[in-house]
């Protein structure tokens, strides 16, 4: 095709807002998604939510969610690493989105068995976020916005003050475009396990990755490299503890455990080294990534018994079983005399057990043990005893483009006159560290709207 | 009564995997069945595949498909276990296995059909009689069609309590089949959660058209039933014995039925051909067909014996007709006649699960 006024990199959540507003304002777009259709739509695919502020019910949403109390969330689990204007404008900005995503295709439905507790926080997705990015592309296309697949962008070529150039690949063949507007929405860089080996020591290459084998932040690093405005520590990201048997990439949601509560975590060493109790567990979720990544060979191993194994939503993968625990350590290759001692001195410093409750902070404590089991702490008697492998699964990196409230990128302190970013790589922006659930996909959506305004407006302009 | 192995273990896989995503749950029927569940017994698949509607939402809605590792296609793993339990808990079942999968057979059933009544006309020929009873008496009509009514609803019956027992449904209560009418009613199952429709015709696209094409089958056929069911109550109660005039409650219902029958018979056939045949059984589209097929001849016959009753086609036409007749319900049991039966079933026993778990 000849060059459109607007090309976006991406073909995910963000990409796609930033498509169709950048359509509906009357400019002509070009997608240059680098995945195949049938994995197209980056990590959104794997998304189920979007965390939204509202002021009494909305859709899907319960009781309000207000604008204080979202920002609120979101200082806690960043430990206040955020840019507090940026964030205000994602959560305000949320509660148009809705109705705005709602008109767009996208179809919600009530929160999820087994999520109760974000059934007034988190609008989730009917089938998931394939069902949305599905929906967005019938959308994108009936707009006449045109999607091109597996087209690798390799190169943008900056004159100092603009992008002039995209250079990209699709079918072995080379092409290059000059559009009036760039939106950048690609992606952390995750997938290339060189780069987190590069930031995180060796120790990367035992991680797993959760979504998309494409992120591998092959713009993001062009860019970079080029002066552009960076914002994010490249060790930051969202990550959790998933099933080690999960594949290298692509897992997706179904990997995840929620039985650590329930369990003890030990690692290769058969010792244990956290609070499994600490707190319910979508809040406690998105640590146990980096507290497993911190161990030898980034790998832990949860350990429950019979009374345990109904307790939390099921595994993909069953659990690894045997009737002793000397076994169970010989099938997961354990140290089998070690993990008996943990689990006797674990058992030993459990005290009263009948107030347990697997809902709720129910302050069945251990006594006396580093560290120690603040809640859910019964003893390991029961047999079967059952046992997970854990890895650490990268969602996404924060390392990313820096932009200010239109979206725009920078070179030192001058904006580039025609790029925007949207999407995750740019929520290093508001996201310094940790992670609130249904987050990135706010983030994605507002950003990916503002971006496609804008340069819809520059490219009409121009 | 030993369903394929294969077949469960596969849809118990891929049951497994949905069970720790969930992303699914408002879709339809299945889900929230499925989510109760931590194990998947052999009577759990089989309800969970007959509470399957195969509207493919959660399919092109899954991040696990093909060519994901995990190679996720849950409308095909339910059509099959599906298919194989009417095969399975037919009565005999013999006749599940061989005419279920096989278009060719069904053909040649209704070939048959046509032959028996052609020698019925000759055969049984009366000496008097007005109208269709001046080709084959009344009396020889009943003889004929009271037993190809019975045996279909005996076998129905018994696969029916088989499917009961099999999958561990609680005891039986007439609210749940209440609503369980009251959602095969506006096909509740195909309007996808949302109510924007069913995948099936255009990948993912929401549409009403599968929707829209059941039901003109489904109440197109029960407007017929309930022509042939007028009548007879006309004849024995009222002693007003057809031929009707055109309007009469037999002729109305009869040629609003049969048009809606013939209009949905002929798009759900453009519907399946437009549709990617890998989400459904594997091998079952040509036995599926050709049953359309049949219906909707059925119901064309019986409107073009009703247009040239007056002429002289009419004994050719009456015996194609009832032909196609006597072929369609003694296969009922043993084509995908049968699924309402055991959709109803199976949705009974859900409504019970679901007011049993409240």
């Amino acid at each position: 095709m000849t060059s459109p006024d607007i090309a976006i990199i991406g073909g995910g959540n963000a990409a796609l807002c930033a498509a169709i507003t950048a359509a509906e304002a009357g400019a002509r777009v070009l997608i240059l998604e680098t995945a195949p259709k049938p994995y197209r739509g980056g990590n959104s695919r794997h998304t189920r939510n979007f965390r939204c502020m509202h002021h009494g019910p909305l859709g899907p949403l319960v009781d309000s969610y207000s604008e204080d109390e979202y920002l609120a969330d979101l200082m806690k689990v960043t430990g206040g690493k955020t840019d507090e204007g940026l964030a205000r404008l994602a959560i305000r900005t949320s509660e148009d989105c809705l109705p705005w995503m709602q008109d767009h295709g996208v179809r919600f439905q009530p929160s999820l068995s087994g999520t109760l507790s974000l059934a007034r926080t988190n609008a989730f997705f009917l089938g998931g976020g394939k069902g949305l990015v599905n929906a967005y592309y019938r959308t994108a296309e009936s707009l006449g916005v045109q999607v091109e697949y597996e087209a690798a962008v390799t190169h943008l070529e900056l004159d100092g003050e603009r992008v002039t150039r995209i250079d990209y690949t699709r079918n072995g063949e080379t092409h290059s475009i000059a559009p009036k507007a760039v939106v950048v929405a690609s992606g952390g860089f995750q997938a290339d396990t060189d780069w987190l080996a590069r930031a995180w020591g060796p120790a990367a290459k035992n991680f797993l990755i959760r979504g998309t084998p494409h992120n591998r932040g092959v713009v993001l690093a062009d860019l970079l490299g080029q002066g552009v405005e960076q914002v994010g520590d490249p060790t930051q990201c969202h990550a959790v503890a998933i099933d080690g048997r999960a594949p290298k990439f692509d897992g997706g949601i179904v990997t995840r455990l929620d039985c650590v509560p329930f369990s003890i975590v030990v690692n290769k060493d058969a010792q244990r080294f956290y609070d499994e109790g600490e707190d319910v567990w979508p809040k406690r979720y998105a640590i146990w990534g980096r507290l497993v990544a911190a161990q030898p060979d980034q790998v832990g191993y949860a350990i429950i018994d019979a009374k345990a194994s109904d307790l939390y939503m099921p595994s993909v993968f069953p659990p690894i079983m045997a009737d002793t625990l000397e076994d169970l350590a010989d099938k997961m290759g354990l140290p089998a005399a070690a993990l008996v001692q943990t689990v006797h001195t674990f058992n030993a410093a459990c005290g009263d057990t009948s107030g347990f409750h697997p809902t709720e902070l129910d302050g069945v404590t251990t006594t006396g043990l580093t560290p120690p089991k603040t809640n859910w702490a019964r003893p390991i008697t029961e047999p079967p005893f059952y046992g997970y492998s854990l890895r650490t699964g990268v969602t996404f990196t924060y390392l990313g483009l820096k932009v200010d409230e239109t979206a725009q990128c920078a070179i030192g302190n001058r904006p580039i006159a025609n790029l925007w970013a949207a999407g995750e790589t740019m929520a290093g922006s508001i996201l310094g560290q940790g992670y609130l659930a249904g987050f990135g996909m706010t983030i994605g959506t507002v950003f990916g709207r503002i971006a496609g305004k804008e340069a819809a407006a520059h490219a009409n302009a121009t | 009564m030993q369903m394929q192995p294969d077949l469960l273990q596969e849809a118990r896989r891929q049951a497994e995997i949905c069970n720790a995503c969930r992303y699914c749950e408002g879709y339809c029927s299945v889900f929230p069945a499925l989510h109760a569940e931590r194990a998947f017994s052999d009577g759990n698949l089989t309800q969970l595949a007959n509470l399957c509607h195969n509207c493919r939402g959660c399919y092109y809605a899954c991040q696990y498909t093909a060519p994901h590792e995990f190679d996720l296609n849950l409308p095909q793993a339910l059509a099959n276990v599906r298919q194989d339990s009417w095969e399975e808990l037919a009565f005999p079942r013999a006749a599940g296995k061989a005419f279920q999968q096989n278009g060719v057979l069904i053909a040649i059933a209704t070939v048959i059909g046509f032959a028996l009544l052609f020698w019925a006309a000759r055969a049984l020929a009366p000496a008097s009689g007005e109208g269709f009873y001046a080709v084959l008496s009344h009396n020889a009509m009943v003889a004929i069609f009271l037993p190809a009514f019975l045996f279909p609803l005996v076998s129905i019956a018994i696969s029916l309590r088989r499917y009961w027992r099999h999958i561990g449904a609680g005891p039986f209560r007439f609210a749940h089949l209440g609503e369980a009418l009251r959602q095969a009613a506006n096909m509740k199952n195909l309007k996808g959660g949302h109510g924007d429709g069913c995948n099936f015709e255009d990948e993912d696209r929401f549409t009403h058209a599968r929707r829209a094409v059941h039901q003109a089958v489904m109440y197109g056929f029960l407007l017929c039933f309930a022509s042939t069911s007028v009548a007879t109550v006309m004849h024995y109660l009222f002693d007003s014995p057809a031929p009707y005039g055109l309007v009469s409650l037999p002729k109305l219902l009869g040629i609003s039925g049969g048009l809606l029958l013939v209009v949905g018979c002929v798009e759900m056939i453009r519907l399946k051909l437009r549709s990617d045949r890998a989400l459904g059984a594997t091998g079952a589209f040509g036995g599926e067909i050709a049953f359309v097929g049949l219906l909707g001849f059925t119901g064309f016959s019986g409107l073009a014996l009703y247009a040239l009753g007056q002429t002289a086609v009419m004994p050719g036409l009456l015996a194609i007709h009832l032909g196609a007749v006597l072929a369609f319900f003694l296969l009922t049991p043993f084509t995908k006649m049968a699924h309402g039966f055991y959709r109803l079933t199976a949705l009974t026993a859900e409504a019970g699960r679901a007011a049993g778990s409240g």
